[in-house]
């Protein structure tokens, strides 16, 4: 008998299945989480210097809140155009559906980097949407738009637009095609039953595309670094200033275990309002 | 609710469907007068469900009419339409208390929020569920989620109910009292009525009319006793109930009365109905109910007059009934339904009996 098969027999499968990653994200992610949370409290003696700079200065509150209204912009227009994407996607043939599904994943083949320089080419000032735009007549001077929150939030919808996709087209395919048989013989046009049974069953997948995109955007870092002005900073470049420029790693410490608190009560304020409000059949 | 409203007739004319190269419809017509239940019967792949999807106006036919009415609606759209619907897996509203399922064609009516409430009150209390109204579909039993489908599908007193297979998710003991419960509904209601099943029994058992479909085509409507005393072909007769279908020929007996002779040798008087006696020695086929079959087990049975001699070869006890399977001296297999008591009741595999059956109850089926 092996040493595994005594191990299976004493702990149960789940767990044995259950410990490999579990020691693997305690060692290279709970520890080294626990090292930025003490980092930032011990230097070496216990300290606030850092979270009471960060409230002082208005320079990093400004940061805060632009990071706040990027992701919030980048939310709703992943929502809006995913919705639309994913209704498409759920409405066509078999086959149809297929190839725009291929299309959703495709640019997950490129390199973020590529990809976000592929639009700096399309959006700089001289860049190819700009020469469009005056081949055809429709302005005189380069459009910003880049080194702006235009830039950044067109960049970052462009990447983050899958995460809202999928989650909705998995409630909208889980909507049995029966339910818009009878809301119609009931007497509901199709803008009605939308309204009333496609749009509300479908909520769960946009609440969990939302969340996705939210906590993913609060971090994002290569787009606004390489799309972003000087002025628009969020806050992941300013950990990453502190850290490689500054050379302050325990108050990028702080920075960042203030942006995982936010994204955490944010989530958990979300939880609280949507729970047992949302459907529970469209969306696991 | 009462039975204010008499319900619509309902006309299918020359209904016909084809996906691509396939006829899943075939030239269906009937007529439904109004206030009547009329059950589509037939196996599935039977064209069915389609049918009833058409008339629903869930899809476009290919060809062919549907009225109600008198009135033309065929290219009305279903939510114009005014037909309740109840779906096979019911279909409700998972997001909507029951409350809101059977408010959800009146709001759509827009009718004032008292009336809704009167009428969403008066529809609960009609399948007897006042008390569940705020439970979501998924804390009903499946018994109940069917009564609020029914529910839903009659409270904004559509012109004609459809059913899909309606009790077809449900088991057998709730499957008989929801039988008799919607059939009393839908007299209480007065709606013209079209159900769609596989199930024999409860076609026989709910209905004022039974139209049988195999391969879409409509094989014969009729009341249920006239299907199951007077199937149109061998599908009909051996689709409603057990059947004994016996293939041969036409033949003069003694008195030179035409009879029917098997082709292994079975001889029989038989009765043609409607239909015209062929002549000698066409091709026929008889069916025979396996309850028409009585047994004599005396041995002496064989010399008093007519009567096929048969082996006793396979019993089955079935509680209420027993069933034989006889063989007659020509190998003729025969299926017979005793009533337990009877004499036969102590026969056992392998014994010598005489089976008899009335000249009426051995039908003609055209060959």
């Amino acid at each position: 008998m092996s040493a595994i098969d005594t191990l299976v027999r004493r702990h149960g499968l789940t767990t044995c299945l259950l410990l490999p990653p579990l020691v693997f994200l305690a060692a290279f992610f709970v520890v080294p989480l626990i090292e930025v949370v003490r980092g930032s409290f011990f230097a070496p003696d216990l300290t606030f210097d850092h979270y009471a700079r960060m409230a002082s200065e208005p320079l990093y509150l400004r940061v805060v809140s632009i990071t706040l209204k990027i992701a919030l912009l980048t939310v709703l227009l992943c929502v809006l155009l995913g919705y639309a994407a994913a209704y498409l996607i759920a409405t066509a043939s078999p086959r149809a559906r297929q190839l725009l599904m291929l299309c959703v994943i495709v640019p997950f083949f490129l390199s973020t980097l590529i990809r976000n320089y592929i639009w700096m080419a399309i959006l700089q000032r001289s860049g190819l949407l700009n020469h469009a735009l005056r081949d055809l007549g429709l302005i005189t001077e380069p459009l910003a738009l880049m080194y702006n929150q235009t830039g950044v939030v067109v960049v970052m919808v462009n990447m983050l637009l899958p995460f809202t996709i999928f989650p909705i087209l998995s409630s909208l395919l889980a909507i049995s095609p029966d339910l818009y048989h009878a809301s119609s013989s009931l007497g509901a046009g199709p803008i009605r039953t939308f309204c009333r049974v496609t749009l509300p069953m479908s909520l769960p997948g946009v609440v969990a595309g939302a969340l996705l995109v939210f906590i993913v955007s609060l971090g994002f870092f290569i787009t606004p670094a390489l799309v972003g002005g000087q002025k628009e900073m969020m806050i992941s470049n300013l950990i990453d200033f502190h850290i490689r420029q500054v050379l302050n790693w325990p108050f990028a410490f702080a920075l960042a275990n203030v942006l995982l608190c936010g994204t955490l009560v944010l989530y958990f304020l979300y939880a609280r309002s949507v729970e047992g409000r949302l459907p529970r059949t469209a969306f696991p | 609710m009462s039975a204010e409203t008499a319900g619509a007739t309902l006309e299918v004319a020359a209904l016909t469907k084809t996906f691509g190269r396939h006829t899943v419809v075939n030239d269906v017509s009937f007529r439904l007068d109004g206030s009547r239940l009329l059950t589509l019967l037939g196996p599935s792949g039977s064209g069915k469900t389609t049918t009833m999807r058409r008339i629903a106006g869930f899809e476009e036919p290919s060809a062919g009419r549907v009225l109600v009415g008198g009135e033309d609606i065929t290219r009305r759209p279903a939510h114009k339409r005014d037909i309740g619907v109840v779906f096979q897996q019911y279909a409700l509203f998972p997001h909507l208390t029951v409350r809101r399922n059977v408010a959800y064609p009146l709001e759509m009516r827009r009718l004032p929020r008292r009336e809704i409430e009167r009428r969403v009150g008066e529809a609960l209390a009609l399948v007897r569920l006042e008390d569940f109204a705020e439970r979501l579909p998924r804390q009903l039993s499946g018994g109940q989620q069917q009564r609020v489908a029914l529910a839903r599908a009659v409270v904004f007193k559509p012109r004609v109910l459809l059913m899909d297979e309606p009790l077809g998710a449900l088991d057998k003991r709730l499957r008989e009292t929801m039988q008799v419960e919607i059939r009393q509904l839908q007299q209480t209601l007065g709606i013209t009525t079209l159900s769609v099943t596989h199930d024999q029994v409860e076609a026989l058992v709910m209905s004022d009319l039974v139209a049988v479909m195999d391969g879409g085509m409509l094989q014969q409507i009729g009341t249920p006793r006239e299907l199951y005393q007077r199937p149109a072909n061998r599908f009909v007769a051996d689709f409603l109930g057990a059947s004994n279908i016996l293939a041969g020929e036409i033949a003069a007996d003694a008195a030179g009365r035409p009879s029917f002779r098997s082709t292994r040798g079975l001889v029989s008087p038989f009765d043609a109905g409607s239909r015209s006696v062929p002549d000698a020695g066409a091709t026929a086929l008889v069916v025979i109910r396996p309850e028409h079959v009585a047994i004599d087990p005396r041995p002496a049975a064989a010399a008093e007059g007519p009567g096929h001699p048969c082996v006793v070869s396979g019993v089955v006890y079935a509680g209420d009934v027993l069933w034989f399977r006889l063989r007659a001296e020509g190998g003729d297999e025969i299926l017979a339904k005793t009533l337990a008591g009877a004499d036969a009741t102590e026969c056992r595999e392998g014994d010598r009996v005489v089976a008899r059956w009335r000249r009426e109850d051995c039908l003609l089926l055209p060959a």
